[in-house]
């Protein structure tokens, strides 16, 4: 059993303190009424172009992120690498379609995408698949963050028998519930500028210190496999992992901005040109996880799987550890303690974002649309902190409960549903030409057949498709997003020589800075 | 279909630099290759790293050149 690392965790446990403190006050930061849901969920939309970077930065590249492709690339090697071909082209889609949808959103007091599609469409239960698809998918990506915050505190050697060993963890989380419940999202917006300045400070180190250390980016490349370095060359018949890797740079680009958390992130800005400033800017952090790639091959040629010390880690984190195994090994301990806290606040500004993000999805288009549709500001909001809570603590429960692949699994699967939102949401700020039940059934078609091809490819999201002998193993949410829409295509046809559509309440207008 | 429409769209050719980005990155066999290598960095990291920067310099022009 490794020993508790006194000093990193000093240092975590103070930087811990100072963000829960900031949390808090976070309520009194550009200050609002938050007992109005659009002041709890969206920071009252004030965010500038600064707040924004840090806020979606701080939201999208996760805790998990940053333990997660370093890993992928320790066990997996090049393959890791499609993050950044991901990241690169998520920016142009980014800046293409959300700043209409900011607006159109602005206009109409919409908190949600459901909300969107419900005043786009016309259509409550296509509004409802929408909603549930976001909920279903965040729920286990909140989990996961989870993982990235288990992993850093048995980095420092903190751990236990039993469901002792979770009580860390269970401390994070009633924190991060308090002040979520409490400050909404200026919250996680004020902890993501001390995350997002850490993880920088950290990823810079890491690229310059641990090379110098291992004598050249030469030698550590050296170090690596050769079957790792690169990626596969296909055979005959098939693309391969060249068709994989593209596949997945682009379904998961196309699927990015969907997730409810995300979409939380942008609608706080304060405009549409926060927005298109910002996909010019985040590319910042981009560059970052790049580097932090890399360290997943120092990791490799720091040989830091075979050292004792690490046995059990990796018994119990698996690739996982292989980050926080090489930072305690190539720095002293206080800079370890810095660099955990910059992923365990980093695990808190997500799942921040995301449980709101949840909440609003629920209060606004599950509980005001069925169930009480006449709910005062002040009940609105206080349902929307109710539910946050709620959604965290079931995060937690299923952490502690459940093994953490099955969150992985979900998460993965997360990501081949939350597409199928895709042509409602991102197609719907360009056109209403989609008919809304065709779209229902579009949606209906990529879920299932998306869930199917993931089970049948032994839970993992990219799935061999066979066309006439020739074979192109991809990324499941780009197959099915193409199926949708073909689907929805063919019966919005069908559907608009039958009948007319329902009701769209925006105007063209709605859809750009006034 | 009302008014407000007619001008609405204003489609821009500068949109098309996006295009090359997606093409630069999404075909990995211009890029899955050792040499030549920089620093010690295999061709396939450093091309894609550099291409994280040409894409926030191309999105940073069609930003200046458009307005929404």
């Amino acid at each position: 059993m490794q020993d508790v690392n006194w000093t990193a965790l000093i240092v975590f446990v103070l930087l811990f303190g100072f963000i829960t403190w900031l949390g808090f006050a976070a309520a009194h930061w550009r200050k609002g009424d938050l007992d109005l849901l659009h002041e709890w969920g969206l920071g009252g939309r004030r965010f500038g172009t600064i707040v924004t970077w840090f806020l979606i930065g701080g939201d999208l590249y996760t805790a998990y992120t940053f333990i997660a492709v370093p890993a992928l690339a320790f066990g997996a090697g090049a393959i890791a690498f499609f993050a950044i071909p991901y990241t690169i082209i998520v920016y142009p889609i980014l800046f293409l379609a959300f700043p209409r949808l900011w607006y159109v959103c602005h206009k109409h007091n919409y908190i949600t995408a459901a909300d969107f599609v419900r005043g786009r469409f016309g259509n409550r239960w296509l509004a409802l698949a929408v909603t549930i698809t976001g909920i279903v998918a965040t729920m286990p990506y909140i989990a996961l963050q989870l993982v990235g915050l288990q992993v850093v505190i048995g980095g420092m050697g903190v751990s236990g028998t039993g469901y002792a060993g979770d009580l860390p963890l269970v401390i994070a989380f009633v924190i991060l519930a308090a002040f979520t419940y409490s400050s909404g999202l200026r919250a996680p917006a004020s902890i993501a500028i001390v995350k997002d300045i850490l993880i920088y400070i950290t990823a810079f180190a890491a690229v310059i210190v641990v090379p110098i250390q291992l004598g050249g980016f030469g030698k550590i490349f050296a170090a690596v496999p050769t079957a790792k370095l690169l990626l596969a060359t296909p055979g005959a018949n098939t693309t391969g992992a060249y068709g994989i890797y593209a596949t997945l740079a682009l379904g998961s680009a196309l699927a990015l901005f969907l997730y409810p958390h995300s979409l939380t992130g942008i609608l706080s800005a304060s405009s549409g040109h926060a927005i298109r400033r910002n996909a010019a800017m985040l590319p910042g952090y981009s560059l970052m996880l790049g580097l932090l790639a890399l360290v997943g091959f120092f990791a490799i040629a720091a040989g830091v799987a075979n050292l004792p010390e690490n046995a059990e880690g990796f018994k119990q984190f698996g690739n996982n550890f292989a980050v926080p195994a090489l930072f305690l090994h190539s720095f002293p301990s206080w800079f370890a303690g810095i660099a955990f806290a910059a992923v365990g606040i980093g695990a808190l500004v997500p799942a921040a974002i995301m449980s709101i993000a949840a909440a609003n999805l629920y209060t606004r288009n599950i509980h005001r649309e069925f169930i009480n549709k006449n709910p005062t500001d002040r009940e609105e909001a206080q349902m929307a902190k109710w539910v946050s809570l709620i959604v965290k603590f079931g995060a937690l429960v299923f952490i502690v409960f459940v093994p953490s692949q099955y969150a992985i699994y979900l998460q993965l699967l997360g990501g081949i549903l939350i597409v199928q939102t895709l042509p409602s949401v991102m197609l719907g700020v360009y056109t209403r030409w989609f008919n809304d039940w065709a779209l229902l059934i579009g949606w209906a078609v990529g879920t299932v057949a998306g869930t199917w091809m993931f089970v049948a490819a032994n839970l993992t999201p990219n799935y061999p498709l066979a066309i006439g002998g020739f074979t192109f193993p991809g990324y499941t949410a780009l197959y099915t997003v193409i199926l949708n829409l073909i689907v929805t295509i063919v019966l919005t046809m069908l559907f608009n020589a039958m009948n007319a559509a329902a009701v769209d309440e925006t105007v063209a207008a709605d859809y750009r800075a006034q | 279909m009302n008014d407000t429409q007619t001008k609405s769209e204003k489609w821009s050719w500068w949109y098309l630099l996006f295009l090359i980005q997606f093409v630069a990155v999404l075909w990995p066999p211009f890029y899955n290759k050792v040499d030549p290598s920089w620093w010690g960095i295999p061709f396939f990291y450093w091309y894609q790293l550099l291409w994280v920067i040409i894409g926030a310099v191309l999105t940073a022009i069609v930003y200046f050149a458009t307005e929404d």
